[in-house]
């Protein structure tokens, strides 16, 4: 039978998940192998060099840089305090003396004989990492960080904005193609992860991060929303570090969309469940996609990685077109033709055949769906 | 002793396909003949790039055995290449560019960013680099900046750059301890010391040694820039791509063995071939060819994420290459949007389209990189955005392709008047010879005609010019081929690679619309005679085939300029090619476009029409 691949976002309401928690540079870990941990717990900490802050003092003492030796009251490795002299000329019969006190608390890192400048760095800066999701320490990289695994429901959005974030899921629309406005949105929303239908505005996603509201899930955004709420355009698709009060995350890409059917009906048996997160993004080099993760109640025993499925276009399997025309429509492949064929805009391709949910038949390029995993 | 070279595979080991060719020496001639492809294997779970390269390889047996209907024919053992032949069996050489797990990846220091900054920038551009920053003592960041970044920023190798020879040393010394301080790590693995090439002041190496050469793995070459009006980029090059093969192709999976696989005759020996950067390898081709044929080529590759830029220019074929880091069709598309705005990429869309309605368009393109614009409108709108694309890539490539700044020229008494400095663009769109242009939207655009239409948009080219686009981008198994046998490279960059679009001749300056702006007498191959005194702001297609020459007496008006002077008439040929011979005469220096959107349209629509680059039904 053809078959051809086409990767789909994961969206299931069990699956055994496994996050890595690991240091940006060594450090202690907190948590040992065998731990329950709970999303917001603390499981690993270390201190990050502080800047280095170079100072000319040749300058400031008014020295040839060879000369600065003479004079310096500090060595390499020394920790010093902002106004701890550094540096002090004789003068001239004991008048004239130049006094050069340091301008940080911190670490002498260098003296160079060769230009005359310090290098200072600034005390350390704690990272802290949490587990993220609620789970068990299945193994520890030692000074690095830790493994944590779940069985969680799972939801895999296609864009985000905004880092990690929880709360409980509360759904705000009927169904899936509904949209919400800045009205629908009251103090019931803080802390609370909001399903918000088939697009979330500018006027409500202000409301929003203004209620407190940790994450909004919508099936898609409008551009031009987006470059208001965050003041720029996003050139390539590297996000998750925006700081702008919540995350939100878009099932479907995009414009006006209807929020995925599985999707909708996932977070509503979910509603008022704990979960956690994330918006982050990354299209290239290393795919990240957003993710809301709801742990489920799991014995050790339940924790099997499942074989990744590569998902296959084959006939009968169901899919979603991710582009226009019928951007969103669900169907279902009812051939495969193994001939390249030219489509509107000319280009030749290979397609598939398929009938959609609303009973129109249509033929589209295999590139323009995804398989929805049954 | 090596045999001679009948049968050559090659190589590009790309971040997503391995491209494999066979090139074979058939009557008298070397050509391509078979293509092949798979995944690269360099990441999980296969880790190990030589998995890919033998099944990109296969795939070559495969059809060569079929192309040939002998099924005993063996370029691979299942486990490594057949090299040399043995018998029918097996090439003669084997060769690979690569630019697999992110290329190659640098920072480049210099003292003054647009002299010795830019000097350094171009030597590892040249060496098929990803430029990640130049860190220059004048760039304005501050020190500690300047430290921070250094040590957020992993690359593969820094070049260092500063000071002409016996000049001052302090700024050089200077840069070399904030480089020191930050400990920079290389991006892959942290097993062995950061390479870090300087390159610059001769007198400042003592000095750099001493602060240095405990932290990194200091190699010291000859000064890119020994004088103010002198670049010496040859070695510097030379050591990066030393340093690619030692240090960061060591790194990347199975790449150890694959530099053991790529041999060849050399002087009659069979010698190590190394592995090129695919952008050099690009570069490579270019050079052979504008120095073979002894004319200026400029050349595009667009691709998913970046635009490259290649080009030759003047008597002494001066090399230059840009990459637009975030300027391409599917991951950087939308920085395409935030370049160039909605305004000027709207202003190649002959038809209405809402602003909000364009921008989702280009972001679910982004977000979802592999769809196919189905709809016309949505093909249509693609072709605009690539217009922009290449328009700024090659705007950044203009600014970048100058002569030596901060250079003192000897002035003859014919430049004493003229306003020419150093610094000025060597890019001369009137004396280019060759326009080529590759990557899937250029390549594989439905109709050849929207390639030619995309190109002269967006790169303009005056008096006459011809136009090409690489058929299944092989320019960069060509360039390292070039290493071990020009005329093999050359041969097959003729008659396999390229595919002659045609020529485009537009005369320079600005006309009134409507009045005659080139008066044109053309002998087509058929016999025929085109004959037209076509009015400024016009397009004309002539057909005229590949391989087939019109001859033409060309004389613009109304001051305008095709090569020769204001007015003044040329005799000369025309190249033909799939697409044919284009009359442009909607002016240059300015080329405009009317702001009144009814207008524009119009003329849009009557251009497209004449070109033939879309279906009727989109221009009604």
């Amino acid at each position: 039978m053809a078959q051809a691949y086409s990767a789909g976002l994961t969206v299931t309401e069990s699956i055994t998940l496994r996050k890595e928690r690991i240091l940006p540079l060594k450090g202690k870990v907190l948590v040992k192998k065998g731990d329950k941990v709970k999303a917001q717990d603390l499981v690993a900490q270390t201190l990050l060099p502080g800047k280095v802050i170079p100072f000319n003092l040749a300058n400031k003492l008014g020295v040839p840089a060879d000369q600065v030796r003479n004079y310096i009251k500090v060595t390499a490795g020394d920790n010093i305090t902002k106004g701890d002299v550094i540096a002090k000329t004789n003068g001239f019969l004991g008048m004239f003396k130049t006094t050069v006190k340091c301008p940080l608390t911190g670490e002498i890192e260098n003296i160079s004989k060769i230009t005359g400048q310090l290098l200072l760095r600034e005390p350390r800066i704690p990272v802290q990492v949490k587990a993220f999701i609620d789970g068990i320490v299945v193994d520890v990289v030692p000074e690095e960080g830790v493994i944590i695994e779940n069985r969680s429901a799972y939801v895999q959005g296609i864009f985000g904005i905004g880092g990690e974030t929880y709360g409980q899921i509360k759904v705000l629309v009927k169904n899936p193609q509904d949209t919400i406005n800045a009205n629908d949105l009251d103090d019931s929303c803080k802390d609370k992860i909001c399903v918000c239908g088939a697009m979330v505005d500018y006027d409500t996603i202000i409301k929003a991060r203004k209620i407190g509201v940790s994450a909004l899930i919508t099936g898609g955004i409008d551009d031009n929303d987006l470059k208001k709420l965050l003041g720029y355009n996003i050139g390539v698709a590297i996000t998750g570090h925006e700081n702008i009060g919540l995350s939100i995350i878009c099932t479907e890409g995009f414009g006006n969309i209807k929020m995925a059917e599985n999707t909708f009906t996932l977070l509503k048996k979910f509603e008022g469940k704990d979960a956690s997160c994330h918006g982050m993004t990354q299209i290239r080099a290393g795919v990240m996609r957003p993710e809301i993760i709801i742990p489920l109640q799991f014995s050790e025993e339940d924790l099997v990685v499942e074989e990744p499925k590569s998902s296959t276009l084959e006939i009968g399997s169901r899919i979603r077109i991710i582009r226009q025309p019928n951007f969103g429509e669900i169907g279902k492949i009812t051939a495969l033709p193994e001939e390249l064929t030219k489509v509107e805009s000319e280009t030749l391709v290979r397609i598939l055949e398929a009938e959609l949910d609303n009973g129109k038949k249509i033929s589209i390029p295999r590139a323009n769906v995804e398989v929805i995993e049954e | 002793m090596a045999q001679e070279l009948r049968r050559i595979i090659a190589t590009d080991c790309g971040s997503t396909t391995t491209k494999a060719i066979l090139i074979e020496y058939i009557d008298g001639e070397y050509r391509q003949t078979v293509r092949g492809e798979a995944p690269t294997t360099v990441e999980a779970p296969l880790n190990d790039v030589t998995r890919g390269v033998i099944n990109a390889v296969t795939e070559l047996q495969e059809l060569a055995r079929l192309k040939y209907d002998n099924p005993d024919i063996l370029l691979t053992n299942g486990e490594t290449l057949i090299v040399p032949r043995q018998g029918d069996n097996g090439a003669d050489a084997y060769v690979s560019t690569s630019s697999a797990g992110g290329g190659l990846q640098m920072m480049v220091t210099g003292v003054v960013a647009k002299m010795t900054g830019e000097s350094a920038e171009r030597a590892a551009l040249g060496a098929g680099a990803i430029v990640m920053d130049l860190i220059a003592s004048n760039d304005k960041r501050a020190n500690h900046e300047k430290i921070e970044r250094i040590r957020q920023l992993r690359p593969d190798m820094i070049l260092m750059a500063g000071g002409v020879d016996g000049g001052t040393t302090k700024h050089v010394a200077e840069m070399a301890e904030l480089v020191g301080a930050a400990d920079p790590k290389p991006r892959l693995g942290s097993s062995y010391k950061l390479p870090i090439i300087y390159a610059g002041n001769t007198d400042a190496r003592d000095i750099i040694k001493e602060t240095l050469e405990e932290k990194v793995d200091l190699i010291i070459t000859e000064n890119l820039r020994p004088t103010m009006e002198r670049e010496n980029l040859g070695p510097a090059r030379d050591k990066i791509h030393d340093l690619f093969m030692e240090h960061v192709m060591q790194q990347a999976p199975g790449y150890n063995k694959l530099m053991s696989w790529t041999v060849g005759p050399v002087d009659g020996k069979l010698e190590n071939i190394p592995i090129m950067p695919t952008p050099a390898a690009v570069g490579n081709i270019m050079q052979t060819i504008a120095r073979n044929y002894k004319i200026e080529v400029l050349g595009v590759d667009i691709g998913g994420a970046t635009t490259d830029v290649f080009s030759v220019f003047t008597d002494d074929h001066v090399f230059n290459r840009t990459v637009s880091a975030n300027l391409g069709m599917s991951y950087s598309i939308s920085n395409v949007l935030a370049t160039a705005g909605v305004k000027d990429i709207l202003r190649w869309v002959p038809f209405h389209i809402d602003e909000s309605e364009l921008r989702n368009m280009i972001k679910n393109k982004m977000i979802r990189p592999t769809t196919i614009p189905q709809k016309l409108e949505e093909l249509v709108l693609e072709q605009a955005i690539a217009k922009e694309a290449l328009r700024y890539a090659f705007i950044q490539h203009k600014e970048f392709a100058v002569s030596l700044k901060g250079a003192q020229r000897q002035r003859g008494i014919d430049e004493a008047f003229s306003q020419s400095t150093s610094g000025e663009t060597i890019v001369d769109m009137m004396s280019l010879d060759l326009l080529v242009g590759s990557g899937g939207v250029l390549s594989h655009a439905p109709r050849r005609h929207q390639g030619v239409m995309m190109m002269i948009d967006a790169f303009l080219p005056e008096g006459i010019t011809r136009l090409a686009v690489d058929s299944i981008f092989m320019m960069p198994h060509l360039g390292v081929l070039a290493e071990i046998s020009e005329k093999a490279a050359t041969e097959v960059f003729e008659k396999d690679c390229i595919v002659y679009l045609g020529t485009c001749v537009a005369p320079v300056g600005k006309g009134k619309p409507g009045k005659t702006a080139l008066s044109a007498e053309i002998t087509l191959p058929d016999g025929s005679t085109f004959k037209e005194d076509i009015p400024f702001g016009e397009l004309r297609l002539l057909k005229c085939g590949v391989g087939e020459k019109a001859k033409a007496v060309l004389k613009p008006q109304q001051g305008l300029d095709i090569g020769e002077g204001k007015n003044q008439e040329i005799t000369t040929q025309l190249h033909g090619g799939v697409v044919g011979i284009v009359l442009d005469t909607r002016g240059r220096r300015p080329f405009d476009l009317p702001e009144n959107t009814e207008e524009r349209v119009g003329l849009l629509k009557k251009w497209m029409r004449e070109l033939n680059a879309y279906p009727e039904s989109i221009l009604k």
